[in-house]
């Protein structure tokens, strides 16, 4: 059931690259964007955004996502929304307390941050729940586009 | 009798640990301590452990009952034995009296207490207004928890929170008290003194990042935690060992939790119901083979005690004895724990109001 | 009684009682409460602990409760559904009776975007009618919902909020039968300034049989300015301020003096109308103007 989950975190260190030649693409295209409308391309790149990353990853749209701080294990998907490691419930075998059936997160986290070269994992603040069914990527381009115009 | 007067002085109390507990007070037995340098709170906990001594805590669990007597008996059972009492906040998302509800009560008549805030029930808003009505009722002492999943407890279909996390606690309580602001930014216009504490649990997976998280929580504001029960010295101090090549045992004080088994089936219960909580085989079999399975459980738990006592860097122990609290003050003498220190007693006098009607 | 308070043992008298509100400190000390809300003491019946008005944080509710209960002031502890789930609400109702509070007013909270964190996240795993069928069932089954008992249960006074308006075509009390039906003891209102308004709004409550079922306070409180009546008017939900009151304050040598004056007269005017059982004072941080206006004007519950 979750395979894609694990496939993505065993390859964390491939798409952690591609996650960083798309930021140079989507910087690229951010005039294109700027022209269009943010607000206008919300819904289509947030629809988008929520099938491929769904796929990939279980992502649960928290509109922050922080997918290269947690090797690539979606941290949405703690039954405790867990943004900075592990609860003390692990079982042995390293499943969810709460949900028996699936490996926890944050064991999944450490795997990839090891498979991305380690030291990746990084204290997160408190989330920002207006940005919930936002789309990430928008909001990451429009910071991008901020810093480069000043 | 008033309300204001010092509690007495018993056998238990003589040659209090500090000096400056030693000047008489005509004093509110709720009233903070004498501020002292290198001291964020001004609470006994704190004092206890800066001063190097080995600190017991050990644990309240809250009642199902409006009855502050209720309250006050359960203390009483500890009172001389220990260096500060933890209420609970909603264990295993169970609902009883609120940790803040208990802590208010006890810090009235002189108890020193580690107050439980978990991210599970409060969003940001609820945790820092409590943290702040804490600190202003006498409550010097914070455990940061992320708190059970509601699905174990009593009331399944509630909304679990979860709003901050343990770590964004630590880090908005230090705020709170270092920058004197809420995490809006807002001033207060009187920070809180607070001793921060968080939890750690050395014997859950993934191992190897445990020591780091601690590094972590030790880097958001914790100032001293309190483990998860430990049954397997080995694996703790596999732990220690990776604790003290970071260094952390000199920026946090660590209590290692401890608690007397009831049975082996209490001990498989517990292994297979309450998260987080590793109890090895070789334990269980010891149970199981003992004439007296209950009195074999203290028997051990005071052995793992000495045993903690021993390994560099550990702080104190916190004592969880859940369902056997009368069991507390035998398993702090025998294992003589302490080295012959006696912690304050309170002997609180409860106002009469609180009393229960005849 | 269902609790040891004050509050409602007058309500029960029939007499005309006097509650006002107060908002916590942003401090760490228990005189900082007493320093801010001490004024009331003696001049009301209880005082309301607001819960995270305005989606701000400030020291808690309960504390600062227990804080005024321990010094001889009667609270009634505000309870909101926003920041806190059903296991934490339930665990502070029994905390709260423990420390010596008597009464509680249940309400769904100010939305966390009109705040100052709005990033926050709102829990809302309740409304306020689940608050109130919470309290109900501790206090008269003795158990928690889910069944475990709670010995003994705290006792509670149970109130709601309501606004006061205009009853027009299509009037119906529904909001506030649910409410008496889940556990409602009392209700204190919204401002209402509009006192033609409020004497229809009593006459239809009263009609439809409420005023035999529960009691109200209704809220009022002393205008600042004409400047802040403006604001009130225009900014608080369900509050209408007359144009001849905010005239009457504007042409006033002291526009507080007249405020005080105004708010004085009409708690004169709620001792008439009929089911009316008390004046609810309220004036954000405005406790010492509440409380010059009960002396100033010898206003008794």
């Amino acid at each position: 059931m979750w395979s894609m989950r694990d496939w993505s975190v065993r390859h964390a260190h491939h798409l952690a690259r591609l996650y960083v030649v798309f930021e140079h693409l989507m910087v690229v295209v951010g005039p294109l964007v700027r022209l269009i409308g943010h607000d206008r391309l919300e819904r289509p790149v947030a629809a988008v955004e929520r099938t491929i990353k769904g796929t990939l990853f279980d992502c649960r749209m928290c509109g922050a996502c922080v997918l290269s701080s947690t090797g690539m294990s979606c941290p949405r998907n703690c039954p405790k929304d867990l943004l900075n490691g592990p609860c003390g419930g692990v079982r042995a075998d390293g499943t969810c307390e709460i949900l028996p059936d699936m490996t926890c997160v944050w064991v999944k986290a450490v795997e990839g941050d090891r498979n991305m070269g380690g030291g990746t994992i990084a204290l997160l603040p408190a989330s920002d729940h207006r940005l919930v069914r936002r789309s990430s990527w928008l909001r990451v381009l429009r910071q991008r586009s901020a810093e480069r115009a000043r | 009798m008033t309300g204001l007067e010092r509690p007495g002085t018993g056998p238990l109390n003589e040659g209090p640990a500090f000096p400056a507990m030693k000047s008489p007070g005509p004093i509110d037995p709720g009233a903070p301590l004498e501020p002292l340098p290198g001291h964020s709170s001004r609470g006994r906990l704190e004092r206890v452990l800066r001063a190097g001594e080995f600190a017991v805590t050990a644990e309240l669990s809250p009642p199902d009952s409006a009855d502050p007597m209720d309250v006050f008996d359960r203390a009483a059972i500890f009172d001389g034995w220990v260096d500060a009492i933890n209420a609970t906040d909603g264990s295993g998302a169970n609902c009883h009296m609120s940790s803040l509800g208990v802590c208010a009560l006890l810090t009235r008549v002189g108890y020193a207490t580690v107050m439980q805030i978990s991210a599970r029930d409060r969003n940001r808003i609820a945790i820092q207004g409590d943290v702040l009505s804490a600190a202003a009722m006498g409550v010097a002492n914070i455990l940061c928890l992320t708190g059970d999943g509601v699905e174990c407890g009593d009331h399944p279909q509630a909304q679990p929170v979860f709003d901050l996390d343990c770590m964004t606690t630590l880090a908005v309580l230090s705020t709170m008290r270092d920058e004197g602001t809420f995490a809006s930014g807002r001033r207060l216009d009187r920070a809180p003194e607070l001793f921060l504490g968080a939890a750690a649990n050395p014997f859950a997976p993934p191992f190897d990042y445990r020591p780091l998280r601690l590094r972590r929580k030790i880097e958001a504001g914790a100032q001293f935690v309190q483990t998860q029960y430990c049954f397997d010295i080995p694996r703790l101090e596999r732990y220690m060992e990776r604790v003290r090549d970071l260094g952390l045992h000199e920026k946090c004080f660590i209590l290692v939790g401890v608690g007397p088994l009831a049975s082996a089936r209490a001990a498989r219960w517990i292994r297979s119901h309450v998260p987080g909580v590793h109890i090895p085989d070789a334990v269980v079999d010891r149970l199981a083979g003992a004439a007296d399975a209950r009195e074999e459980g203290k028997r051990l738990c005071v052995e793992l005690i000495q045993r903690i006592r021993d390994i560099e860097g550990i702080s104190g122990i916190h004592l969880m004895a859940y369902r056997q609290e009368e069991s507390v003050a035998w398993i702090i003498a025998e294992s003589d724990v302490l080295k012959g220190r006696t912690p304050h007693a309170v002997h609180p006098v409860i106002p009469d109001y609180m009393r229960r009607k005849a | 009684m269902k609790s040891p308070g004050q509050l409602e043992a007058r309500l029960a008298a029939g007499d005309f009682v006097i509650t006002a509100e107060t908002t916590p400190p942003d401090a760490a000390t228990s005189e900082a409460v007493m320093e801010r809300t001490g004024c009331l003491k003696g001049l009301v019946d209880a005082v309301n602990v607001t819960d995270g008005a305005g989606a701000r944080t400030h020291m808690s509710a309960l504390p600062c409760a227990a804080i005024l209960a321990a010094n001889g002031i009667e609270p009634v502890l505000q309870f909101t559904v926003r920041d806190r789930n059903r296991l934490a609400i339930q665990g502070d109702m029994i905390g709260a009776a423990a420390l010596g509070v008597p009464s509680i007013l249940c309400l769904h909270g100010d939305s966390i975007t009109k705040g100052d964190q709005p990033d926050a996240k709102a829990v809302e795993d309740t409304d306020s009618r689940g608050l109130i069928s919470m309290a109900r069932q501790m206090r008269d089954e003795g158990c928690l919902p889910s069944g475990r008992t709670i010995d003994p249960p705290p006792g509670l006074l149970i109130g709601a909020a309501d606004t006061p308006r205009d009853p027009g075509a299509g009037f119906n009390t529904d909001g506030l039968d649910a409410k008496i039906a889940a556990g409602v003891d009392f209700f204190q209102t919204q401002f209402a300034y509009d006192i033609e308004v409020l004497k229809r709004y009593m006459a239809a409550l009263d009609d439809h049989g409420i005023t035999r079922k529960t009691r109200f306070i209704v809220g009022v409180g002393p205008i600042m300015s004409a400047r802040s009546a403006r604001w009130m008017d225009a900014n608080l939900f369900g509050v209408h301020v007359p144009e001849h009151v905010i005239r009457r304050i504007e042409g006033a040598a002291d526009e507080k003096e007249e405020g005080r004056k105004v708010c004085a007269e009409l708690i004169e005017q709620f001792r008439e109308i009929k089911g009316i059982a008390g004046a609810h004072m309220m004036a954000p941080r405005g406790e010492k103007a509440i409380a010059r206006t009960l002396t100033d004007y010898r206003i008794r519950g």
